[in-house]
């Protein structure tokens, strides 16, 4: 009972919430790149763990035979997918059936997609978790990347009629808006910084260079630089840290990012805009706004809250869909 | 406990800073706190993760109550109020090292650094007990002091693309071990034929923070050998 691929992608990897507990050994988090899309992913598929190991999709998808019946869900970038060579919507349920194909293109907006199973994969954890570590070769399927030819096996078969019902394009419109503005905490070396790069950072423009991927992103942009010449003792840092390196230029740390790192840090990108800097693309611009810890943190609880309705809604529908069959 | 500061790192990390230099004492207070928070955590405590001189604490703010910084830094304040800890007798790992210049590339340029002979730097970097600090860079590198100024040398001017794994290195007054293949601007001295990883197990690193490393010398043959097991 599982997925065969028949064509890889460019970067197809399974990935949780994350692997917690062994960042004090060196190891990296990993995870999801946009954590969103893999919760609106799983809910959709009701998936009581919203942090359920997905398969993360990035820039030019894969293709796929499911070898059982099962309910599945795509969210993220639009990669044009297909069952069976007709189109089918993002942000629903998807009713397969054995011997369905889906084949996914070149994302045209947002860099990851992720697909969710209803009863999820059947893949042990390592460390406490599924994600996929490509540097230290371990978690995920076989510690690497999905290859042409792999078969990955599910948990359950599920037989259901298909219906018509999905998320609302306001909750994943951050993907695909043009104007893009990342809302950022104050580093603790934002005072290492000096006034022009403090006034920068708020003002001008930065843009995503290639040299990005799920480690870090480069930017390009104003060169942001150091009054301090001190050198910081390396210290902790996480997913969304904007760090400068003596040469200015901006790095955020991303989701394979190393536990710890030794450039001062001017800024912290907040929760709440993680997904969408995750899915801006190399060559797109944004703006940076700064805004205060507690206003993160609002921001953070209210999109659970939201997610918490959201989740309630779907079970329900879910429970309708169940008495259907019956 | 004076001179503790608390900065957010995110809306659900805390860096605990004990002070601007590391010190024995302050290394020695970062294990403490870990130890407290890992044996009694707060509700939300997911990790720490501990630096020269900081304790990172990360924790689910949708757990944690209460839930601003202020208190949170508060609670982590409560934990300096507790009895210490009793920690047992750190544990010390002999690591054997082959200082071979086929593994070894920039034991010349150590020794010339510091007008020394090679037998000398060996010595010297064999001499010491090392404190693991704390864990980084990559899986189970171990970031180690307490070694000897006088075979303190500055990274390369241009750093390797690849490194095998178990090179020792030195760079500045720090020395560690890579555990696994990866670019390495280090002053390479050496190789151990120890792996530092041990991905098949939990814990999956040989060292951890709070550990002691003693370096000890063996011959090519013995490292050859060591592999061949």
């Amino acid at each position: 009972m599982g997925i065969r691929f028949t064509k890889e992608g460019f970067l197809t990897t399974i990935q949780d919430d994350g692997r917690y507990g062994y960042q004090s050994l060196g190891f990296s988090t990993n995870g999801v790149m946009d954590q969103l899309a893999m919760k609106h992913a799983n809910l959709l598929v009701n998936n009581n763990n919203v942090k359920e190991a997905v398969l993360e999709m990035s820039i030019i998808g894969p293709s796929m035979t499911f070898e059982a019946d099962m309910v599945i869900a795509l969210t993220g970038a639009d990669m044009s997918p297909k069952v069976n060579h007709k189109p089918v919507p993002l942000n629903k349920p998807l009713v397969i059936q054995a011997g369905d194909r889906l084949d996914l293109h070149a994302a045209k907006n947002g860099v990851y997609t992720y697909l969710a199973i209803s009863g999820g994969f059947d893949i042990a954890d390592t460390l406490n978790s599924k994600s996929t570590a490509l540097h230290v070769g371990i978690g995920g399927f076989k510690g690497r990347a999905i290859q042409t030819g792999d078969y990955l096996p599910i948990r359950t078969s599920l037989k259901r009629t298909p219906v018509h019902w999905g998320l609302s394009s306001d909750v994943t419109s951050y993907i695909y808006d043009e104007k893009k503005v990342i809302h950022y905490i104050e580093g603790r070396q934002y005072d290492w910084f000096t006034d022009e790069a403090k006034a920068a950072i708020d003002e001008e423009l930065f843009q995503l260079t290639p040299q990005s991927n799920r480690m870090g992103f480069r930017l390009t942009g104003p060169m942001l630089e150091h009054k301090e010449t001190k050198q910081l003792l390396t210290e902790a840092t996480t997913f969304g840290t904007i760090q400068v390196p003596p040469s200015g230029e901006a790095i955020i740390l991303m989701a394979d990012r190393q536990p710890t790192g030794g450039y001062p840090k001017i800024g912290q990108v907040i929760q709440d805009d993680l997904p969408k800097l995750s899915q801006i693309r190399p060559g797109q611009t944004f703006h940076f706004v700064r805004c205060t810890l507690e206003e993160a943190q609002q921001k953070m609880l209210e999109k659970e809250r939201q997610l918490n309705r959201l989740q309630a809604a779907i079970q329900l529908k879910w429970k309708e869909w169940g008495h259907a069959h019956n | 406990m004076h001179n503790i500061t608390y900065s957010p790192l995110s809306e659900q990390a805390i860096i605990v800073e004990f002070g601007d230099q590391w010190s024995v004492e302050i290394y020695e207070q970062i294990l403490q706190l870990s130890k407290k928070l890992t044996l009694t955590p707060f509700p939300g405590f997911i990790e720490a993760v501990p630096a020269y001189t900081t304790l990172t604490i990360y924790y689910d703010l949708r757990i944690s109550e209460p839930r601003s910084f202020s208190h949170l830094c508060r609670v982590i304040d409560s934990y300096f109020q507790q009895t210490d800890q009793h920690i047992k007798e750190p544990r010390t790992i002999a690591i054997p090292v082959c200082y071979d210049r086929t593994l070894g590339p920039d034991l010349d340029e150590v020794a010339q650094t510091n007008n020394l002979t090679i037998e000398k730097v060996i010595q010297l970097h064999t001499e010491p007990t090392y404190n693991v600090c704390f864990l980084g860079f990559s899986p189970g590198f171990p970031f180690l002091s307490g070694m000897n100024t006088s075979i303190a040398t500055p990274r390369k001017s241009t750093p390797r693309k690849q490194v095998a794994a178990g090179s020792v290195g030195i760079a500045g007054v720090q020395t560690g071990v890579y555990p696994s293949p990866s670019p390495a601007g280090w002053q390479i001295i050496g190789r151990t034929p120890v792996s530092l990883l041990k991905l098949t197990e939990d814990p999956p690193t040989l060292l951890h923070p709070g550990d002691r490393v003693q370096f000890y010398s063996i011959t090519k043959q013995q490292f050859d050998a060591w592999e061949e097991k």
